[in-house]
């Protein structure tokens, strides 16, 4: 196979491919990105304080010990779905109080157990990781995970 | 060394090493929390060490490959490099920016999306260092002889650059970040930078066998052809669960197994020009990192991506240490072995003197490779027992964890013995040259 190709054809095909491939990658793209904005998540559930709790999330960098849907660090539990766990679409006021009260009650201090940091968060500031929770929570995520313990 | 400004590789060497030394001590830090979960809470919290750990990684890669690109262009090209104070100045700004990001890690200073921590300013320094060097490296191509090699090293730099930009943007609906996210992470390691490691690859096999150039470069085109062309859909592999339509399952599935193929395609190529050579070259431990190269590289990214890529494999194993596992075998095989490679081949030019230490060197090849095979063997074990007692059994996350800790230890073991390996490979390269080639074996070195 290798004799018959000349590097210019080789080249060529290369080249078309690629950008066939990049425009179907770049078109279905286009799509899920509709779909996720439209269908997937919750457009009117986006709230501010949503958008305020993944800064939240993002300025104390809970990714690189969490996961969240899966990505992340894996050094603690995944929270993509805390909200269930906690109980939140049966409860939602104890779930808040629950991991507002988890997140307050750090470091845990239990020897020989890894340890959340304490972050100094501010009231709204634990509201709206909650909202930011509540909202990843009711993403279609094809029926991941498995099983509520993330 | 043909030309005098592909000196300009060395402080490019240089300074990736020593960031290699520094993202493996975070790594060991890392590690001995998973074993002695108290060390250093106070001081340096985890999720700082990881975010040091994998930033540098990054960043010593990519200077790594401006080290290569600068050592391979001005040969290829058949032209000195366009300006040496651009490539100097880019280094300082790039360097800043890494160490800058890294030293306000430490104070807690960061942003928030996994592998894009960097503060917003280390970003756009990052930017406008990697613009100059591509400016630079590609005057220089202009000037000069266009070859596959460069060509094709040329695209995918520039690709990667482009790609980049996504990391300026991060929406609020997370799965639209998600989204986007990957189309760096994913379309960098198994799109674009493929295209780097192909060409350093086939660079390297040109001057180590002395195969035709004709033939080389044939095969390189058919490599990153099959990268692109089964990569750029593969990234639906990380489409699967994150609010993306349910089309990504096949999709994904499909072509992100077709990535294997490219990576089977680096190891065929790098062993049949191999045997196929001519050219006895003198520096064995270039050519032993070159092989070893494209091998591991088709464990850690063929093999062990596989084996988690299909969506109802996935659907179990996603973000469970079997990912911890691959992610750690794909980037040392593919692109840590890789820079080093050419650091190897380099050196002996760079310093003037015939090829040396290269026992020592392969010493280190060893120590390392195995200890990186461990690691990820352990860490391959403790992924699959966590799925089965996490995903299947429905046992919670820090009980599951708590069956692990005997994995765990031996990463850390695996660890320390990858910092010994990682110091005798300095040695060998910046150290003190002692066992040089005999003049009569040097015909070819400086080819
Ligand atoms: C040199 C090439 C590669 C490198 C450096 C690499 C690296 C990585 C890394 C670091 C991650 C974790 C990302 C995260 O933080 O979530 C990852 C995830 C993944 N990789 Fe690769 N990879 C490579 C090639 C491949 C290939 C060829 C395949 C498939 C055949 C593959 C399949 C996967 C899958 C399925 C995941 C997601 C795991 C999960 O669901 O948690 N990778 N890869
Ligand atoms: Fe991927």
């Amino acid at each position: 196979m290798m004799e018959s190709l000349s590097r210019s054809a080789a080249r060529n095909i290369f080249f078309g491919g690629s950008l066939f491939f990049f425009l179907a990658f770049a078109g279905l793209t286009a799509h899920s990105h509709w779909y996720m904005v439209n269908v997937s998540t919750d457009k009117e559930g986006l709230t501010e304080s949503v958008a305020a709790g993944k800064h939240v999330w993002e300025k104390h960098s809970c990714i690189n010990c969490h996961s969240l849907i899966g990505e992340g660090a894996y050094f603690a539990p995944e929270l993509g779905n805390v909200w269930t766990r906690y109980g939140g679409r049966e409860n939602p006021d104890a779930a808040r109080a629950g991991i507002k009260g988890w997140i307050k009650a750090q470091p845990l201090n239990v020897p020989g157990r890894r340890q959340m940091p304490k972050f100094d968060l501010s009231e709204e500031e634990l509201d709206n990781l909650v909202d930011f929770f509540r909202w990843a929570d009711s993403i279609n995520t094809q029926g991941w995970p498995p099983h509520p313990v993330g | 060394m043909k030309y005098e400004t592909q000196r300009v590789a060395l402080p490019f060497f240089a300074v990736a090493m020593a960031l290699f030394a520094l993202q493996v001590i975070f790594g060991i830090l890392a590690a001995t929390v998973y074993v002695l979960p108290e060390f250093m809470v106070e001081m340096v919290p985890f999720h700082i060490m990881r975010m040091s750990h994998t930033n540098l990684l990054i960043v010593w890669l990519l200077i790594g490959f401006m080290g290569c690109t600068y050592f391979l262009m001005p040969e290829e090209a058949e032209t000195e490099i366009h300006s040496p104070l651009i490539a100097y100045i880019q280094l300082a700004i790039f360097a800043v920016a890494g160490a800058g990001a890294l030293v306000s890690y430490q104070f807690g200073i960061h942003e928030g999306r996994e592998f894009l921590e960097q503060p917003l300013w280390s970003k756009i320094l990052i930017t406008i260092s990697f613009l100059l060097f591509l400016y630079n490296t590609s005057m220089t191509l202009l000037r000069g002889r266009r070859t596959a090699i460069n060509s094709i090293l040329m695209l995918g730099l520039w690709l990667a650059a482009i790609f980049w930009f996504f990391a300026f943007y991060n929406p609020s609906n997370l799965a639209l970040d998600k989204l986007y996210w990957w189309w760096i992470v994913h379309v960098w390691v198994e799109g674009v930078w493929e295209l780097i490691m192909a060409s350093l690859l086939a660079y390297l096999l040109i001057k180590l066998t002395g195969v035709d150039r004709e033939i080389i470069e044939k095969w390189l085109y058919v490599i990153i052809g099959l990268a692109l062309f089964s990569g750029l859909l593969g990234t639906g592999h990380h489409y699967y669960w994150i609010g993306a339509p349910g089309y990504w399952q096949p999709i994904g599935s499909f072509f992100s197994t077709l990535e294997v193929a490219p990576f089977f395609a680096m190891v065929m190529f790098a062993f049949y020009m191999f045997w196929k050579g001519r050219r006895n070259h003198p520096n064995k431990a270039a050519m032993l990192w070159t092989l070893g190269s494209a091998t591991v590289a088709f464990f850690g990214a063929g093999v062990w991506g596989f084996m988690h890529t299909l969506h109802w494999v996935n659907y179990y194993t996603h973000g469970t240490q079997v990912t911890a596992a691959h992610g750690h075998l794909a980037f040392y095989g593919a692109y840590v072995m890789m820079v080093l490679a050419v650091v190897t081949y380099a050196m002996p030019q760079l310093r003037r003197i015939q090829p040396f230490n290269q026992i020592i060197n392969m010493w280190s090849f060893w120590l390392m490779t195995a200890s990186m095979c461990f690691m990820t063997f352990t860490l391959t074990f403790a992924g699959v027992v966590q799925t089965h007692l996490q995903r299947v059994m429905g046992i919670n996350y820090m009980e599951v964890q708590e069956q692990l800790s005997l994995f765990y230890m031996m990463r850390l073991g695996a660890g320390c013995v990858v910092a010994v390996a990682a110091v005798v490979f300095l040695w060998a390269v910046f150290g003190p040259a002692r066992e040089e080639l005999p003049a009569g074996e040097t015909g070819v070195a400086n080819a």
